[in-house]
């Protein structure tokens, strides 16, 4: 395959669950070496093997970048998505040969900042369990503001309270807790970077907030792998490899394409990378688009389509694959 | 305005109000038409809360438009070395949301950047336009002498004597253009000096 998936072969080492929705994974090199180096805010592809169905999902690696004996992710449980996560909760355990792809940080830090600003909303956290590892490792100066649902589904909320103390500020919205974002924005030195990993509405809100009060773009950085939407089938023509595939209600396009030999490169399989951006020859229909990727510009003008999370509805649709 | 070059020559926009809680401009001479023509495309009650600090420079013209735009306060400086400790201070006590806006030569912006660069701010995040002279602040890449408003091509090292060509390598970190010998091989052998950063 292309671009950054190169492979790793590992071990699942162990399988810990940490609440009723989130369970960690824990990976080793076959081999016994250590893994690659990796920054905070990077992921792995993870490949499922599911009987005759592979699944390549995204997971940030949520270890300290200071150890490469192991890497690890943390999982909630969908119910309702393509069953992915439930395929890892339910199929995994301990002495599992898996594969995964080497470390690819699309979501790292800005090392030049002054201060680091991180707010994580729920699952949203693991990226930031990687970076406050690193950051703590070099003296450098960070504050997390992270909200969960209830206390007993705030994941590692103890340990980064137990590591970091008053560095770490919970809100909880049982108890209607809410961050004070216009505020917490206001009050911050010249020179922070903010990150922010959580729901898609709270990376909206709080990228959106911050551009009104001031904060230049290029401080404000953002995570949020879109999962491909299941949808009603539809056809694709491949002009270039000269193929006609289906694309099924629980396939992705890029996962459609793949199936029937055709590669196109990839990094997150989430909408963020551009990777896998692929021109429209012709369509007639409507595209859905679910990237963070293309511009607004390019999602209206029917050229561009991410096939990893974005899928179509309609009569016709030619892509130059 | 100059032309590309090489990677690391600046360019400069054009200023235009961006979002933010706070404006600070920081102009020279010229520069501050750079500011009085932003005004015409800037909302009403944008220079409420604006700081504007002026250099006007031997001429001394341009205060009567700033102080027309009833900016929040407007400071009149002498030079940049006698703003430097009040620029370093507004930006340490400074908070996320204060845009910056620097217009006029390229020795001013150059050096108003690299404070700004110390303070935490990235370059991509500042308004620049370039207003007035093309004279350049040169660093001698031997002595390491900084000279001031280099207008000749090549040009003399104001700190060793050396004969200089003025090269479009500019240096953020330093605010200056690299200079480098140009008759190393024999220094008998003068080439024309031509005067063309004006």
């Amino acid at each position: 395959m292309s671009t950054g998936t190169t492979k790793l072969d590992v071990v699942v080492s162990d399988v810990v669950p940490v609440n009723e929705l989130v369970t960690r994974f824990h990976f080793r090199r076959r081999d016994g070496g250590l893994l690659p180096t990796f920054s905070g805010g990077a992921h792995v592809v993870v490949e499922m093997r599911d009987g005759d169905r592979t699944r390549l999902n995204p997971y940030s690696l949520m270890g300290s970048p200071l150890d490469t004996r192991e890497y690890t992710i943390s999982i909630r449980r969908d119910d309702a998505g393509r069953g992915g996560s439930l395929f890892m909760h339910r199929q995994v355990k301990p002495g599992l040969e898996m594969v995964i792809s080497y470390p690819v940080n699309l979501f790292s830090l800005d090392l030049r900042a002054k201060k680091h600003l991180m707010l994580a909303g729920g699952i949203g956290i693991t990226p930031f369990m990687a970076q406050t590892s690193q950051l703590a490792g070099t003296g450098g100066n960070f504050e997390l503001h992270y909200t969960c649902r209830t206390a007993s589904l705030g994941t590692y909320a103890d340990v980064l309270q137990q590591r970091y103390g008053n560095r770490v500020r919970l809100y909880h919205d049982d108890r209607e807790e809410r961050i004070d974002l216009d505020r917490l924005l206001s009050s911050q030195p010249l020179g922070t970077h903010l990150y922010v990993c959580g729901p898609a509405g709270m990376i909206n809100w709080v990228r959106d907030r911050a551009a009104s009060l001031g904060w230049p773009p290029e401080t404000v950085h953002f995570e949020h792998f879109a999962a491909p939407q299941p949808g009603a089938p539809f056809d694709v023509e491949l002009a270039v490899s000269g193929k006609t595939i289906q694309v099924g209600e629980q396939q992705s396009l890029l996962e459609a394409m793949e199936a029937a030999g055709v590669d196109p490169p990839y990094l997150c399989r989430g909408g963020v990378c551009g990777q896998c951006e692929t021109n429209v020859i012709s369509y007639e229909g409507k595209f859905i688009h679910n990237d963070h990727w293309l511009s607004d510009e390019d999602h209206k003008s029917g050229c561009k389509i991410m096939p990893c999370v974005s899928r179509f509805e309609g009569k016709s649709l030619i892509l130059e694959r | 305005m100059a032309a590309k070059t090489i990677i690391s020559r600046p360019i400069y926009g054009t200023l235009s109000p961006q979002p933010g809680k706070h404006h600070l401009f920081i102009a020279d001479a010229e520069g501050a038409l750079a500011i009085t023509d932003m005004a015409g495309k800037a909302p009403s009650g944008f220079f409420d809360g604006a700081e504007i600090v002026f250099i006007p420079g031997p001429e001394g013209k341009h205060i009567a438009g700033l102080e027309a735009l009833k900016p929040a306060q407007l400071h009149i400086a002498p030079s940049f070395a006698s703003l430097l400790p009040r620029l370093r201070q507004t930006l340490t006590n400074a908070r996320m949301g204060l845009r910056l806006y620097l217009a006029g030569t390229e020795g001013l912006i150059g050096q108003a950047m690299q404070v700004a660069l110390e303070a935490g701010i990235d370059h991509t995040s500042m308004q620049t336009e370039h207003r007035g002279s093309l004279a350049r602040r040169m660093q001698c890449v031997h002595c390491k002498g900084i000279t001031e408003n280099v207008t000749t091509q090549p040009a003399l090292c104001s700190h060793c004597g050396l004969l200089l060509l003025v090269r479009d390598h500019y240096s953020r970190r330093l605010a200056a253009f690299q200079g480098v010998c140009i008759n190393a091989e024999d220094r008998s052998e003068i080439p024309p000096m031509e005067e063309i950063f004006r």
